[in-house]
């Protein structure tokens, strides 16, 4: 290896200045800047007043920061699963080698490339407890629905629902990780003898891992944060709370409330969830994934 | 041997048979939003449900165009729509120039720190937008940007770690001996760049762009703090906007509005499928 001489050295930093840049101001900055507000009584309209650790205090008895916790931390434990299974389960499918699975892979993959925006509006129209066509649908396969969205106990499901609809960005991911399974290990466990599932279960899921693994820790992060469809779906977090969720607060806290201090808090304490879940499932995956050859 | 060929049609069948149930599952609230949009307004709330409308009207959609209604507090959808474009034209820009450039540094040049600054760069990926919300907001503010499109594009013009990955595993596959020679020639790192790693690259960067494309026109949450006058108004925001104001009435406008948002993104994947699903696919393999 050659030493790396000066020229390239500075050609090296001229080429990456944007990004050094960007790094300091729209991401150091506020990173640094968003722990001392979290110390701070701040409104943006006036500077911020040092409190010490008085919004960290606040937070462990704010009854709404405990709602939308549990309800973030519910709603991910419900959509996170539901949504990577019917993901591999898409890409199972279409990895099959039927006719069409060009055509197919689009119609799954619509609903992850619209504006949430839309999306949100359409479920809303699609669940509507008046004009709704959902259960009228359900209802002439004899099934009677519920109250989508006014029901506290369905407000929660109607949202795993949209968000299983909404699984293409990963289920292309799994895809991609299933057309890198050789064939030779499929072919050599059906000399084997194994059947359909013992296949998947011993051979494409373990070669998949990594993968599994990638979209788990995205769909974490992802689920956690879940905002603009909830916001438009549910104002307010009706029914009773239930669809409040924890990002929706923040931004109530910094943007309606203009207690940015508490906001910032708020931030805090969700990046130390995610960097601690995020580390949790790298560390209880380091058994279970396999990574191929490196 | 019959009996397992026997084994796998059936299986196929059945494959097959499941892809068509989940075609319809995925597509049928998209073809609702249609149907919506064509229908004359009292015929999207007849009870029992009206599954096809009377007749098509097609107005609809020129009326949710078009239609603006001041004392009501929103404009035509046409005004959202000329914002959004002009908002996504300087964020695809901005992405695409400033990314290639960065991701030229990581890919290709011997800089102290780089691995590093890299590695740093990837796990800003894993910072919640929740978090920067407020500060970033401040900043913005102090420098009186609020209300004005320069916090949504302005950023873009500096690099993102998403991009800057998804550009440098691109570049790095350009093998270093076309490189090489250009440089014994005397060529500078800025002219290799443009007259040998770009137009190698044009995939990529295309990849780069139609994601920053998409999202900016899906964005919602960067309008939302942004955005105080209706006439600045997005698509995403507009839509919400006129369905907190409108909803649960006009829901056919609201259906056609919907679709005319929705439509651009469709279209434009149809045209872009092969780059866009190798665009995801790398994010996941090589990540």
């Amino acid at each position: 290896m050659k030493s790396i001489t000066k020229r390239e050295a500075w050609a090296g930093y001229l080429f990456a200045s944007p990004w050094l840049l960007g790094f300091l101001v729209f991401m150091s900055y506020p990173l640094i800047a968003s722990i001392y507000f979290s110390l701070c009584d701040y409104s943006v309209l006036k500077s911020p007043v040092w409190v010490g650790i008085d919004n960290y205090k606040m937070l462990m008895h704010d009854e709404l920061f405990r709602t939308t916790l549990a309800n973030t931390f519910l709603y991910a434990a419900i959509a996170l699963p539901a949504g990577m299974a019917t993901a591999i389960i898409l890409a199972m499918l279409l990895n099959a080698k039927v006719k069409g699975m060009a055509l197919y892979r689009t119609f799954f993959f619509i609903p992850s490339l619209v504006p949430q925006v839309s999306l949100a509006i359409l479920w809303r129209w699609v669940l509507d407890g008046e004009h709704g066509v959902l259960n009228p649908v359900l209802a002439k396969i004899g099934i009677h629905g519920p109250n989508w969205l006014n029901d506290p106990l369905w407000a929660k499901p109607s949202l795993v629902l949209m968000a299983m609809w909404g699984v293409g960005n990963a289920m292309l991911i799994y895809l991609a990780g299933l057309q890198d399974v050789p064939t030779q290990l499929i072919e050599a466990s059906e000399l084997d003898g194994a059947n359909g599932w013992q296949k998947t279960k011993h051979v494409t899921l373990p070669m998949i891992s990594p993968v599994i693994l990638f979209n788990g820790i995205m769909g974490i992060i992802g689920s956690l944060q879940v905002f603009t469809v909830p916001y438009i779906m549910f104002p307010g977090g009706a029914p009773v709370h239930s669809t409040y969720f924890y990002t929706e607060y923040l931004y109530d806290n910094a943007f309606r409330y203009h207690k940015m201090g508490y906001a910032s808090a708020m931030g805090w304490i969700m990046f130390i969830v995610i960097l601690v879940l995020t580390m949790l499932s790298l560390r209880m995956s380091e058994k279970h994934v396999h990574y191929q050859g490196s | 041997m019959k009996s397992q060929q026997q084994a796998v049609t059936v299986q196929k069948v059945l494959v097959q048979v499941a892809l068509v149930v989940l075609s319809i599952a995925f597509l049928f609230p998209f073809a609702w939003l249609v149907l919506t949009a064509l229908k004359p307004l009292n015929e999207t709330m007849s009870m029992p449900i009206r599954w096809l409308p009377s007749k098509f009207m097609w107005g609809n959609f020129k009326d949710a165009a078009i239609y603006g209604h001041e004392s009501l507090g929103y404009y035509p959808f046409l005004v959202y729509a000329v914002n959004t474009v002009i908002v996504c034209i300087l964020i695809v820009a901005g992405t695409v120039a400033s990314n290639s450039v960065v991701a030229y540094a990581f890919a290709r040049l011997r800089w102290p720190g780089r691995d590093l600054a890299f590695g740093i760069t990837l796990a800003t990926m894993m910072v919640p937008f929740p978090v920067l919300m407020v500060p970033t907001f401040a900043l913005f503010r102090h420098l009186d940007w609020i209300g004005t499109y320069r916090p949504l594009w302005v950023p873009a013009w500096f690099g993102s770690a998403f991009s800057i990955f998804l550009l440098r595993q691109f570049f790095r596959t350009i093998p270093f001996e076309l490189t090489e020679a250009a440089k014994i020639d005397g060529a500078s790192e800025w002219r290799i760049f443009r007259t040998i790693v770009l137009p190698l690259s044009k995939a990529a960067l295309a990849v780069v762009a139609l994601f920053s494309f998409m999202g900016a026109w899906n964005d919602f949450l960067g309008p939302l703090i942004y955005l105080l006058d209706q006439k600045t108004f997005t698509l995403s925001l507009g839509l919400q906007f006129y369905q907190s104001q409108n909803g649960g009435t006009s829901w056919n406008l609201l259906m056609a509005a919907s679709s005319m948002v929705i439509a651009p993104v469709i279209i434009l994947f149809f045209f872009t499928q092969r780059l866009f699903i190798q665009g995801i696919a790398i994010t996941g393999l090589k990540g």
